[in-house]
């Protein structure tokens, strides 16, 4: 971008390079502040004398021998068996994603090729749902569950997740969808394809790319989602932020607090290396729905 | 596309949004007209050596027998919805009597819980959203004069913030702010001040909550607006240098036009968002001092003892027809767009 940057004069670009850094700070010092930290123990991250404690470790050298302990690892992954709510979290989010993306392909591409004036009532039916606060719809569901029998366990919060994601997949995809040029489809129906098969032979096989941008954000929901699985599973079945809640609620106990830490960088870890791989088709993504908006 | 195979393609994703949000819209609406039943009593006499007494206790059995037999509760009409926890109709009937003056009856009827939540609520999204156009377009125009070598690093950090799950976000914030932690000491010492808690004072509260909200959305604005800056018309760009624009008058009368439907889109995602305001609340622990919609919903269906239904309903009733109101401008003109395209 030479033409906004040219003739900046050095007092600009020092401002600039300033401000720059100043966010990188901010956006970026608390991970790494958390996961330093972590292997502290909790007189030393939450030092009552002095918080550059954290950075030597002197409590935890005193207690454990060592500057780094792994202490709040094995009490949250071990002693209150964080790795339970791991295992559901993959369960949750795995499903999730899947059917998500079988859903959301087919309406996606059914609103991309309708003409109807029903199709476009259909995208702006999926606009208030998604600007609906998620917890209005727990109040909903949560009596009939319990009467029907179904509160608590994993299937009906994916179900529920899914749903709850359909309104942004269907609208992320029908716009990728309408990149696609219908020559392509329509040649093949005139070809004597059926729509289903036109839609199996020719769309599949270019839709990836459309796909696995929504599916990273169908991921982030399901992965992120503190609402839904706070309040609709049971005790044993929770996924680790629920889980992560739940040591909160303790924090007055020495050592729980550094629980919840470790807890929190294990959980952060897979995010990292989702924008690691997929920082491209993040932001693509992102920008996706404005641009074509 | 002829209605059956529409049909046929949209039916996975139009039931399940049928099912598990469209009904239980429903369900809140008729949970909404229904209350708790109270609990059974019975009084029984109770005669000693110094004369009967009549005494009453709960009938838990009879009590929990109602609840199994009529899980929605007694009817309640429109009762909770005016009741103190909700609209408030004779608190705020009484307060507009009472009122010496406008901001009298403003504070008095900010108390009620309904009308705190709601003011945190739109105060939160009314003032993180501007903010969060701001911050993300002034590190779009930051990061887009980096060299090119950097770019990708500073684009992976700028990422973290909105990528990370909200409650996780907040605690991580939460913990350093800690009297005992980095920020909140810092501070102290800064100030001078030991009993300096970002967590005591109400408006301290809302404003670290604000704080995280631009936070963990502006990387969202920066995105968008960068990708904006890519698709920038340089020929325009380069007469207006030619006619003399110094820097700041090409970003005003370039940049930003170029980038004013980026921003709609970004600042109509954030109003949705910022408007569901919730686990920043909970991860914050900010409770006390800072109740949203959702918030107050979360509480009713995570009270001790027994959800209240009816109150959670009602609340929730009132947050759609909340954002309902604040997406109306909106849905306006997309309707207006399409009966122009068709």
């Amino acid at each position: 971008m030479s033409v906004l940057t040219a003739k900046t004069s050095p007092w600009m670009r020092g401002a600039a390079i300033g401000f720059i850094t100043l966010w990188l700070l901010m956006a970026a010092f608390p991970f790494v502040w958390t996961l330093w930290g972590s292997f502290k123990v909790q007189g030393d991250f939450f030092s009552r004398q002095d918080w550059l404690n954290a950075l030597y470790g002197v409590q935890t050298l005193a207690e454990t021998g060592s500057s780094f302990t792994g202490r709040g690892y094995y009490g949250a992954w071990v002693e209150r068996e964080f790795w339970r709510s791991v295992i559901n979290t993959g369960i949750v989010t795995g499903f999730v994603v899947v059917i998500s993306l079988t859903f959301g392909t087919l309406g996606g591409y059914a609103l991309s090729r309708s003409t109807a004036r029903y199709a476009f009532w259909i995208l702006i039916a999926a606009l208030i749902f998604r600007a609906m606060p998620h917890i209005t719809l727990l109040s909903g569901y949560l009596l009939p569950f319990f009467q029907l029998g179904v509160w608590g366990y994993l299937s009906t919060a994916i179900i529920v997740l899914v749903a709850i994601n359909q309104p942004f997949t269907i609208w992320m995809l029908n716009s990728f969808f309408q990149t696609i040029p219908k020559d392509l489809d329509e040649s093949a129906m005139v070809d004597g394809c059926s729509r289903f098969q036109a839609f199996r032979l020719v769309i599949i096989p270019v839709m990836w790319p459309g796909v696995i941008t929504t599916g990273l954000f169908s991921f982030l929901l399901a992965y992120n989602d503190f609402a839904v699985t706070a309040v609709l599973l049971s005790q044993e079945n929770q996924t680790m932020v629920p889980k992560i809640a739940s040591f909160m609620g303790s924090t007055q106990v020495q050592g729980n607090v550094m629980f919840a830490v470790s807890a929190v960088v294990s959980a952060t870890v897979p995010l990292f290396i989702l924008v690691l791989f997929f920082q491209r088709h993040i932001v693509s993504g992102l920008t996706a729905g404005a641009v074509k908006g | 596309m002829p209605h059956r195979t529409f049909i046929a393609f949209i039916l996975p994703s139009a039931l399940a949004m049928l099912i598990f949000i469209a009904l239980p819209i429903v369900s809140v609406v008729v949970q909404s007209l229904f209350i708790e039943h109270e609990r059974v009593m019975v009084t029984a006499e109770n005669c000693g050596p110094f004369g009967c007494k009549k005494e009453s206790h709960v009938d838990e059995a009879a009590t929990a027998e109602l609840r199994r037999d009529q899980p929605l509760g007694r009817f309640n009409g429109l009762g909770t919805y005016l009741d103190r926890k909700h609209l408030a109709a004779k608190e705020v009937r009484e307060a507009f009597a009472e009122a010496s003056g406008p901001i009298d009856f403003l504070t008095r009827v900010g108390s009620l819980p309904l009308y705190k939540a709601l003011g945190f609520t739109l105060a939160y999204t009314f003032v993180v959203t501007p903010l969060v156009l701001i911050l993300g377009f002034m590190i779009a125009l930051a990061v887009n004069a980096l060299p090119y070598f950097v770019k990708g690093p500073v684009i992976f950090a700028s990422l973290l913030p909105m990528i990370i799950t909200p409650l996780i976000g907040s605690l991580i914030l939460f913990w350093m702010i800690d009297a005992n932690g980095i920020i909140g000491a810092s501070l102290q010492a800064l100030f001078n001040d030991p009993d300096l808690s970002l967590k005591a004072s109400p408006t301290l509260t809302w404003i670290t909550l604000m704080v995280y909200g631009v936070w963990h959305s502006a990387p969202f604005a920066f995105v968008v607006f960068y990708a904006g800056l890519q698709t920038l018309p340089h020929d325009t760009l380069e007469s207006a240098m030619i006619d003399g624009a110094n820097r700041f008058e090409r970003i005003r009368f370039v940049v930003l036009p170029h980038l004013m439907p980026l921003a709609i889109f970004v600042g109509l995602i954030q109003l949705m968002d910022n408007f569901r305001v919730f686990e920043p609340i909970v991860g914050f622990n900010a409770g006390a001092s800072a109740t949203s919609l959702s918030y107050a919903i979360y509480t009713d269906l995570r009270s001790t003892g027994a959800p209240l239904f009816g109150s959670a309903a009602a609340t929730s009733m009132l947050t759609i027809i909340g954002i309902c109101i604040l997406m109306a401008p909106v849905l306006v003109r997309t309707w207006r767009d399409f009966k122009r395209r068709h």
